[in-house]
């Protein structure tokens, strides 16, 4: 108990003497970390009443109810009223891509030209972005970092969000690469002040088309061993065709989902859709395809005004129920610190709870081929954690007072704690 | 007609033959012109007779004669036949008055399109060159007289139809100037033009007006306003305007019809209000979905011309496209055609145009549907000649057919109506125009054919319609052959056995026979005669009729509308946790009672007495939710961002009742929204407070007796930092720039506060002397401590108080001054990072501000993020550890005293409106979910009924999308399935009608 709140008081202390350029990503693991007298909420169902979790260099060792005592060398801590929660993975961002969003020197996620899958959004993620550490703090540990524009803007890479450099924050390198397929909503039709003639049909033929015909003589080029002239494109590619990577189509009707699945199957590929505002419609269709999920921003107006008024907030317990794999995501980067209340609402409607936690962590491990390392509270996977003094999920208790990425304990601070000390100490408020 | 068909003009001098009419190509004199070669006067006096009349919509006359000479009429009924007179047999013909179209630019030049869109170049004045007023859009001076010249091809077309008058005006501006009432006459444009200028015309559209100003719908509202007091000020001829034709022409044109084209049903009470403030009644040029607030169209007392192009039936084949079609649009295309008959039913004057029809020839087909959905056939004839000839006036001369008016009818072979009826004859001041000669004479009937040599005798049999007879021979089988009347000349061609060869006859349709030449099947010359032996005694046939099928008009026309008004209840709710935010603080177990709409008692174990009882165990009662920064239910356009300083436009103007996110806000607790004009300047719009009483009318969506309020804006968006490269003209380009911009406005304010009482009143004046005064208040876009100061010091330096600053992210840098100043705060619960001037926001703030003390209001700005308000105050329990009760009162109590609104709502307190939510859970935990929603006392949302309203969609949607369909397959053509569109705004959309895709989630503050 002693070494618990003297935890609390080196995270105080760390506030007021910090400022955002001296939070420091944190030193490996040192002795093992045993958490005790916690709600453990594993992340996949499973809610574990006053549970133990013990992390040894990194990575958990132990989990449940009647853990062996602690050795003398480690340092406990006793959470008695406390959850503890896997760390939550933002499944699509921009984050350390842009700092300043209507700043255009601040962003690096949208390359000129329509087909790019060799470039690399790794290489731009700035770690030093102040954005960053906002999300920490309200339990965002891992992000996958996406390009965006045109196409097929590149491949994405997962991050753990404390590290010095890119490097050191990879967690999967480029994992992903992503497809923006063309919309078939019909133009609209009202013809105001700016008439929409274009044919979205005939674009959306020619803008898949070319997708397709460029993976068909990526598979076909990358068939043959040798050649004369080699081409970074179809290189860039070549983990799609051996199921190493996966491609999310990012799309939101019927017919692109429909459009979606083929490319999965012709091309024998994993496919991930992204966006998904209507996969309601087509859950069982996904289902039946194995085609995952990842739905963007439950907290969205519904796309018809004839929806349900809650229909984005309910898709989540569709899809749930019809058994396709998803998960959960935010728009942009500042507002994935609000992840985890999207999971809040998918809950009220619908979700239990523990379902809610998983869209945000093991099915999003899951979706991003990171689940053997992380995604829920299980032994052998690495030690990120959360622990919050009550309901993460819900904003009127999600308080998060420690984290750990790779059994690392992270800095909770950020430029805003820092702002609204200086700001108490201006005014003399406690 | 024959593949062979002579040449119209050839045709037609045939067809004065068979008349025996005589009508051409001299024209009548006209005093001024001289005449090359020998005069030709003629009177041109002709009596119709044995025809039925049709005087008007009411009067029909049998057997009666018709004289006219000199292009005007000159008896109707039984008046005798003058001797000059030629005489036309009208025998089971009748006549009608020729149409009259109020909605014309028929021979007026073709008008450019406008540039449109907030992207094109910058202009700040009128490109107009002259001695003509500031604003291009207000074409005041634009005479439709001086500009018309009468155009053959489109005036065939018109006449083809029935027309017989037209009021044509350039259809281009917000003021367009004068109509000039034309026929169609192929007469010297002198004498077509029957009243050089018949009306004066209006609109919201600024055309192809390239000025910037203005942009949004309030925008053009407000500039009519303007004018109006412009011109009544010009009258005195104030020397600094020198001479201004715009102002002078608005002037002179008042004593006219005014006539104001609209696009929707909403902008029909908008035009009738200014009209009302100035004291002119227009007449509307209505959009075509007026029938969905009917009540409100009796309100304006105008008369109205209504459109008659129905929409099609959507192609909903793929149900993935129809998916994307709204309820509200496929209902319209059903309820569209009961536009009359509706107006019918309420006995407000209408009259019909042709303007919007894709193919004018659809004109009478238009009218047929209208009358099958209800409308009679007296007022849909009337609504054709004698409606718009009163409207504007001008029954003196057109629209029926009384002694002295112009000679302008119709000559039919039946009932008007009838779809088999056939126009035969356009007569246009007392010329004859030939629409079709086929059928004048009915030739339908059985004849007896003889060809010679060898006197061989055929029945032959004309059946189909008088106008494209069909021939058939009767014999052991019946054989089809053809037979075509050209005039006076015919053809006839049929076998004499099945699949042999044919016999060719041809010939003059004579008096009493028909008689002519032919070849027959052995090719030899032949002579034939036809005798007219009986006629057909089946009468054209008729489509049935089918009983009329349709669905109910929703209050407001949405799938979630009512189908009829909510009433006001008395309800008791019982046995809830009561949030007062009073000092009684939260009340368990308590019951509130609600009478007449208002909080009547708030205790344990109330009497229910007639109250409906709602049971509130296990769930917690709040005051509704109230959001200070709002731009929901706006209509085209939330910034007239084209001038920094627009005091003068109002949002009050476009309140846009039919907005689903009326009722998507109220399934997440919200019951008030204070609308507001965007940031794109520095002093933007007057503001709206609405209660969300879902169905009501804009008038009724108003909070009533609430402060009037105005936006202000600094910052980024009204120094045009994120507007692109081409933006870079308008003042301020810098945050000191726009210190200049709100001392200037407010020097000037005062000035004009003190200037003499001759001074041209000023709109935009008005509004900040209304501030000055304490009688407007102020709610300021705002986010960096500089700004914030700044304006502070503008307020101090004019004796003014700063009401609120929204926003204000970094409220929290200076709440000490706001706090001395007596200013309140609007912010968001956590955004930042989307621009530079938001790079030091936290969220953090309110609970700040709120301990420094200042009145601290978190709204959303965002259509989505408004349903979730009491998530957004919940997080200030997160960052900064505020109570919950102070948390809730963050959307509840403090913005309504930000609002000044706070003695009627805000609270749970005896006597205040109940404005009241129940929630399934503790309202600030993200699991609680509104399960009614109540505005004085009407339940507005209710969860249990938003489920029935699902099913009603769903079941309405598939009985119109198989009517759809059964249309298509009918072969009815279709428009393609069109994705419905909702209006969104936030504050930085920049300039007028913004429409959002379906998908567009950016918030861009």
């Amino acid at each position: 108990m002693k070494r618990i709140i003297l935890t609390y008081i080196t995270a105080l202390s760390c506030m007021a003497a910090f400022a955002q350029e001296t939070i420091y990503p944190a030193p490996p693991q040192g002795k093992t970390i045993y958490l005790i007298n916690a709600t453990i909420h594993v992340g996949n169902g499973q809610v574990i009443e006053n549970g133990a979790l013990t992390f040894t260099n990194g990575k958990i060792t132990a989990v449940g109810n009647n853990l062996p005592a602690p050795a003398a060398d480690g340092t406990i801590m006793d959470l008695k009223g406390n959850h503890v929660y896997p760390g939550v993975i933002a499944p699509l961002s921009n984050l350390g891509l842009t700092e300043v969003e209507a700043v255009r020197a601040t962003n690096d996620f949208h390359e000129v030209g329509e087909i790019n899958p060799s470039v690399r959004s790794l290489v731009a993620y700035n770690t030093d972005s102040k954005v960053i550490n906002t999300l920490r703090s309200n339990g965002i540990l891992l992000a996958q970092v996406t390009p965006e524009g045109g196409l097929i803007p590149g491949t994405s890479s997962v991050v753990q969000l404390d590290a010095w450099n890119w490097e050191d924050a990879a967690y999967k390198k480029d994992g992903a690469i992503h497809f923006y397929m063309p919309s078939l909503l019909p133009p609209p039709s009202t013809p105001g002040r700016f008439p929409v003639t274009k044919d979205v049909v005939a674009e959306f033929a020619e803008k898949t088309g070319q997708v397709r015909t460029f993976l068909r003589e990526a598979k076909a080029y990358l068939q043959e061993d040798k050649h004369n002239e080699v081409n970074l494109k179809f290189e860039a590619v070549r983990k799609l065709f051996t199921k190493e990577q996966k491609l999310f189509i990012h799309c939101n009707f019927v017919k692109e989902m429909l459009v979606a699945v083929d490319f999965a199957k012709e091309f024998g590929i994993d496919v991930v859709i992204a966006g998904g505002a209507d996969s309601w419609i087509i859950a069982d269709v996904l289902k039946q395809n194995n085609i995952a999920v990842v739905l963007i921003q439950p907290h969205s107006l519904p796309v018809l005004q004839d929806d349900d008024v809650d229909q984005p907030y309910k898709t989540a317990a569709q899809l749930q129920q019809a058994g396709v794999l998803y998960c959960l995501s935010n728009e942009g980067f500042w507002q994935q610190r609000n992840l985890p209340f999207e999971a809040g609402t998918a809950s009220t409607y619908g979700l239990t709870k523990e379902q809610a936690l998983s869209a945000v962590t093991l099915n999003t491990a899951r979706i991003l081929g990171i689940d053997k390392s992380t995604g829920s509270l299980e032994t052998g996977k690495d030690a990120n954690i959360v622990i919050s003094t009550g309901d993460l999920l819900d904003m009127r208790s999600s308080v998060v007072t420690h984290a750990f990425i790779q059994g690392r304990e992270i800095n909770l601070n950020n430029k805003h704690k820092q702002l609204y000390e200086r700001y108490k100490y201006k005014y003399g408020l406690k | 007609m024959s593949k062979f068909s002579w040449p119209r003009k050839r045709l037609s001098r045939l067809c004065l033959l068979l008349g025996g009419l005589l009508a051409g190509s001299y024209a009548r004199a006209q005093e001024t012109f001289p005449v090359n070669g020998v005069a030709d006067n003629r009177e041109g006096c002709y009596a119709f007779v044995k025809a039925t009349i049709v005087k008007n919509a009411g009067t029909v006359l049998n057997n009666a004669t018709l004289v006219i000479r000199n292009g005007r009429i000159v008896s109707v009924g039984n008046g005798s036949v003058p001797k000059d007179a030629v005489v036309i047999d009208c025998e089971g013909k009748y006549i009608y008055p020729s149409f009259v179209d109020l909605y014309s630019d028929y021979g007026t030049p073709p008008v450019k399109k406008g540039p449109g869109g907030y992207r094109s170049e910058v202009q700040f004045l009128s490109a107009t060159k002259g001695a003509y007023g500031w604003n291009q859009a207000i074409k005041s001076e634009v005479n439709a007289a001086a500009v018309f010249t009468k155009d053959d091809t489109g005036a065939e077309t018109l006449r083809n139809v029935g027309f017989g008058t037209v009021l044509s005006h350039q259809q281009d501006g917000i003021a367009r100037g004068t109509g000039v009432l034309v026929t169609l006459a192929d007469e010297r444009d002198n004498k077509a033009m029957i009243k050089e200028k018949a009306s004066a015309q209006y609109s919201f559209d600024k055309g192809s007006s390239t000025q910037n100003y203005p942009s949004s719908l309030m925008g053009s509202i407000a500039l009519l306003r303007q004018t109006y007091l412009d011109a009544q000020w010009y009258q005195s001829h104030p020397a600094k305007e020198g001479t201004n034709l715009s102002l002078q022409a608005w002037n002179d044109n008042r004593a006219l019809p005014q006539i104001f084209e609209v696009s929707d049903k909403w902008d029909v009470l908008r035009a009738d209000k200014i009209g009302d403030e100035f004291g002119v009644q227009y007449i509307i040029k209505a959009s075509g979905n007026e029938y969905q607030r009917m009540p409100e169209m009796i309100a304006t007392k105008a008369s109205f011309i209504l459109p008659l192009n129905f929409p099609q039936p959507i192609d909903v084949e793929d149900p993935n496209d129809a998916r994307f079609v709204a309820l509200s649009e496929m209902k319209h295309w059903e309820l569209a055609p009961t536009e009359a008959a509706a107006f019918e039913k309420a006995n407000i004057p209408f009259c019909f145009t042709a303007a919007g029809l894709k193919d004018v020839k659809q004109l009478l087909a238009a009218v047929r549907k209208s009358i099958e959905y209800g409308l009679s056939e007296q007022k849909a004839l009337d609504a054709l000649t004698l409606a718009p000839a009163r409207i504007i006036k001008a029954d003196d001369q057109v629209g029926s057919l009384e002694p002295g008016k112009l000679a302008n009818f119709l000559l039919t072979s039946g009932t008007i109506f009838n779809e088999n009826t056939v126009l035969f004859q356009n007569w246009i001041q007392g010329k004859k125009y030939v629409v079709k000669d086929e059928g004048w004479k009915d030739v339908r009937g059985t004849y007896t054919l003889t060809v010679n040599p060898g006197n061989a005798k055929y029945t032959l049999q004309l059946k189909g319609t008088a106008a494209t007879p069909a021939l058939s021979l009767i014999q052991q089988d019946t054989l089809t052959g053809t037979v075509t009347i050209n005039g006076q000349l015919v053809k006839l061609a049929f076998p004499l056995k099945k699949g042999g060869a044919q016999l060719r006859l041809s010939g003059v349709a004579g008096a009493t026979e028909w008689t002519g030449t032919g070849v027959d099947t052995s090719g030899k010359w032949v002579k034939w005669s036809a005798v007219f032996s009986a006629a057909n005694n089946k009468p054209d046939s008729v489509k049935p009729k089918t009983a009329l099928q349709i669905g109910n008009v929703y209050f407001p026309f949405n799938g979630y509308g009512w189908e009829s008004l909510p009433k006001q209840q008395d309800l008791l709710i019982k046995n809830a946790t009561v949030w007062t935010n009073e000092q009684e603080g939260k009340l368990e177990n308590t019951d509130v009672l609600v009478r007449n709409g208002k909080i009547a008692q708030i205790g344990k174990n109330l009497p229910a007495g007639n109250a409906r009882v709602i049971d509130g165990t296990g769930k917690h009662l709040t005051p509704g939710i109230i959001d200070e920064h709002s731009h929901i239910a706006i209509s085209k356009g939330v910034n007239e961002g084209t001038q920094s300083v627009t005091s003068e436009v109002r949002i009050a103007d476009v309140v846009n009742p039919d907005d689903v996110n009326i009722y998507r806000q109220l399934s997440g607790g919200v019951t008030a929204s204070h609308l507001l004009h965007g940031s794109a300047n520095t002093i933007g719009g007057q503001s709206q407070l609405i209660k969300l009483r879902w169905g009501a009318d804009a008038e009724e969506l108003k909070f009533a007796g609430a402060d009037p309020f105005i936006k202000f804006a600094l910052g980024e968006n009204v120094k045009q930092s994120n507007w692109g490269e081409r933006q870079r003209e308008r003042f301020p380009q810098t945050r000191m720039g726009v210190e200049q911009v709100l001392t200037d406005a407010f020097t000037r304010a005062r000035d004009y506060e003190k200037a003499g009482p001759n001074k041209r009143r000023d709109l935009e004046l008005d509004a900040l002397v209304e501030i000055l005064n304490s009688k407007r208040f102020i709610t300021c876009h705002s986010y960096v401590q500089s700004e914030i100061n700044m304006l502070l010091h503008v307020a101090d330096t004019f004796h003014f108080r700063v009401n609120t600053f929204t926003h204000i992210l970094e409220g929290y840098k200076v709440a000490d001054k706001m706090k001395q100043h007596g200013a309140g705060a609007g912010t968001f619960a956590d955004w930042w990072a989307y621009k530079m001037e938001v790079q030091d926001a936290i969220p953090y703030n309110a609970t700040i501000m709120q301990r420094v003390g200042v009145n601290v209001a978190i709204n959303s700005d965002d259509a989505e993020m408004a349903r979730r308000l009491n998530q957004e105050a919940a997080k200030s329990i997160k960052y900064g550890d505020m109570t919950e009760e102070e948390a809730l009162k963050l959307v509840t109590l403090n913005p309504a005293k930000l609002l000044h609104v706070d003695a009627h709502v805000g609270s749970i307190k005896a006597g205040k409106d109940a404005d009241l939510v129940l929630w399934s859970d503790n309202p600030l935990s993200i699991y609680a979910k509104a399960d009614k929603t109540l505005v004085d006392g009407i339940v507005y949302f209710d969860r249990e009924k938003d489920l029935e309203l699902r099913q009603r969609i769903s079941a309405e949607r598939n009985r119109l999308v198989q009517k759809m369909l059964g249309e298509k397959k009918k072969g009815t053509p279709t428009q393609k399935a069109a994705a419905t569109m909702e209006e969104m705004y936030h504050c930085e959309d920049l300039q007028g009608g913004h429409q959002q895709r379906l998908t567009d989630g950016n918030n861009e503050l």
